[in-house]
């Protein structure tokens, strides 16, 4: 059996895709923490495109970009845990909720990276991408449903990060867009995924999310003012 | 019971394009409607509600948006004929990236290349030949990004062959200088009936964009 490994970061939550992927369906891997600030000759001869992370190698073989890995994994290992439909509809619906993932949710990360009217504006475009999401992906979902119905799939983990991750923003950014009265169908699914077996036991914890975008933020406002003055 | 195939699309649309040479590639036959993206009919934003944009193809009264979506959809759906997407699941991987590469980087620099003048046009230029010579680089010394045949990949980047002439004349430079080799693969691709049908002559793709920088008011 060819082994794997995975570049990755804590906590970044494109990492936590792929791990979460790989626990869903029991595949034994070597996890290999990167420091960005230093690029591993590892890294950069398996991405040498875009020099991110993360990147599965698997049997020597790089594969980059984080839903291209989870549709990799899910071809290589589909026995255990299918993380796509089974019919070609079903499979365009969920590519096209995992392409709006992948385009929109950036300017959530925009909430805790800047202040005053910058941050206004990433909390407005993030509130607009959540209605849009509630009424048409959220909305399809039965009450006590994930994307892939009574087990989480490649859409649930497209958009897991949205739970644990938006909150610990939320808070130390202090700014509040996921509001239970405006986003129920968003907040229930969200504490499914939370909560759901496997999910529960792989994510990082809330305290230790606080703390490292908390310093994170601290940095990036301390390096804007520095580069404005 | 007979499919019914209709394409919302525009016929200058790259995106669109794909989908087209797609449907060709596989001998399916639909129904093509050129939407005015001016004036969105009912059917476009009741099949689209979210982006609102071509092209869509619904298939027997469902919609799939989004091209690579709707590209891979009708490679599994028509999977007899004309394969787009290699079975090895590691060749899928290297096609998914490299499509998904076509689609972050080729249109939206593109666009900033015919709509920008000055010091952005030109750093908009160096970007879009570093990204061409990237692609050029990919294909190395094979026939098509598919090897033998031409694949999603191929599929997912000839369109923009039509607007080459539009890139070069906006922002003053030749693609075949910088890059020969994926000149030789565009006309390669060109050699296909399902290409050269789709792909519109290079000059009506500009003069399609000198009328849209009047309306948008740029010169």
């Amino acid at each position: 059996m060819a082994d794997v490994k995975l570049l990755g970061t804590w906590p970044s939550p494109f990492s936590y895709r792929v791990i979460l992927a790989l626990k869903l369906k029991g595949i034994d891997y070597e996890y290999i923490e990167q420091d960005l600030s230093n690029k591993s000759p590892l890294l950069l001869q398996s991405n040498p495109v875009y020099k991110k992370i993360p990147v599965l190698i698997h049997g020597g073989n790089p594969i980059s970009e984080s839903m291209t890995i989870l549709q990799y994994i899910d071809e290589s290992w589909p026995e255990t845990h299918p993380l796509l439909p089974a019919d070609p509809y079903g499979r365009a619906v969920a590519r096209f909720w995992i392409k709006f993932a992948e385009e929109k949710l950036s300017s959530a990360s925009m909430i805790f990276r800047t202040s005053g009217e910058e941050q206004g504006k990433a909390v407005r475009e993030t509130v607009e991408v959540m209605e849009i999401l509630e009424e048409h992906a959220f909305g399809s979902l039965k009450e006590k449903g994930f994307f892939g119905g009574e087990k989480v799939n490649m859409v649930d983990l497209a958009y897991g990060v949205m739970g644990r991750w938006f909150d610990a923003i939320e808070e130390c950014s202090g700014v509040k867009v996921i509001d239970p009265l405006k986003f129920p169908l968003f907040c229930g699914w969200a504490e499914r995924f939370n909560e759901a077996p496997v999910i529960r036991d792989n994510l990082p914890g809330r305290k230790e999310l606080v703390d490292f975008y908390k310093r994170r933020r601290e940095m990036m406002l301390a390096a804007a003012a520095a580069a404005s003055n | 019971m007979a499919d019914e195939v209709i394409l919302l699309d525009k016929w200058v649309s790259p995106f669109g394009m794909r989908v087209r040479i797609a449907l060709a590639e596989k001998g399916i036959k639909y129904e093509y409607r050129d939407e005015d993206l001016r004036n969105k009919g009912e059917l476009l934003l009741k099949m689209n509600p979210v982006h609102k944009k071509i092209p869509v193809l619904i298939h027997n009264g469902k919609p799939v948006c989004e091209s690579n979506i709707i590209v891979q959809y009708v490679d599994e759906v028509w999977h007899d004929k004309a394969p787009l997407l290699p079975s090895d699941p590691y060749l899928r991987a290297q096609a998914r990236f490299w499509a998904d590469f076509v689609d972050k980087k080729i249109y939206d620099t593109g666009r900033k290349l015919w709509t920008t003048k000055g010091d952005e046009q030109k750093s908009a230029t160096e970007e879009f030949i570093g990204y061409l010579k990237t692609l050029e680089a990919e294909l190395g010394d094979k026939p098509y990004y598919g090897g033998e045949k031409m694949n999603y990949v191929d599929v997912t980047m000839i369109p923009f062959y039509s607007w080459f002439h539009t890139y070069e004349a906006s922002g003053n430079f030749s693609i075949e200088s910088h890059c020969p080799k994926l000149m030789a693969w565009a006309k390669r691709c060109m050699q296909h009936e399902s290409v050269s049908k789709t792909l519109p002559e290079p000059e009506k793709n500009y003069e399609f964009v000198l009328q849209m920088k009047k309306r948008l008011g740029i010169e």
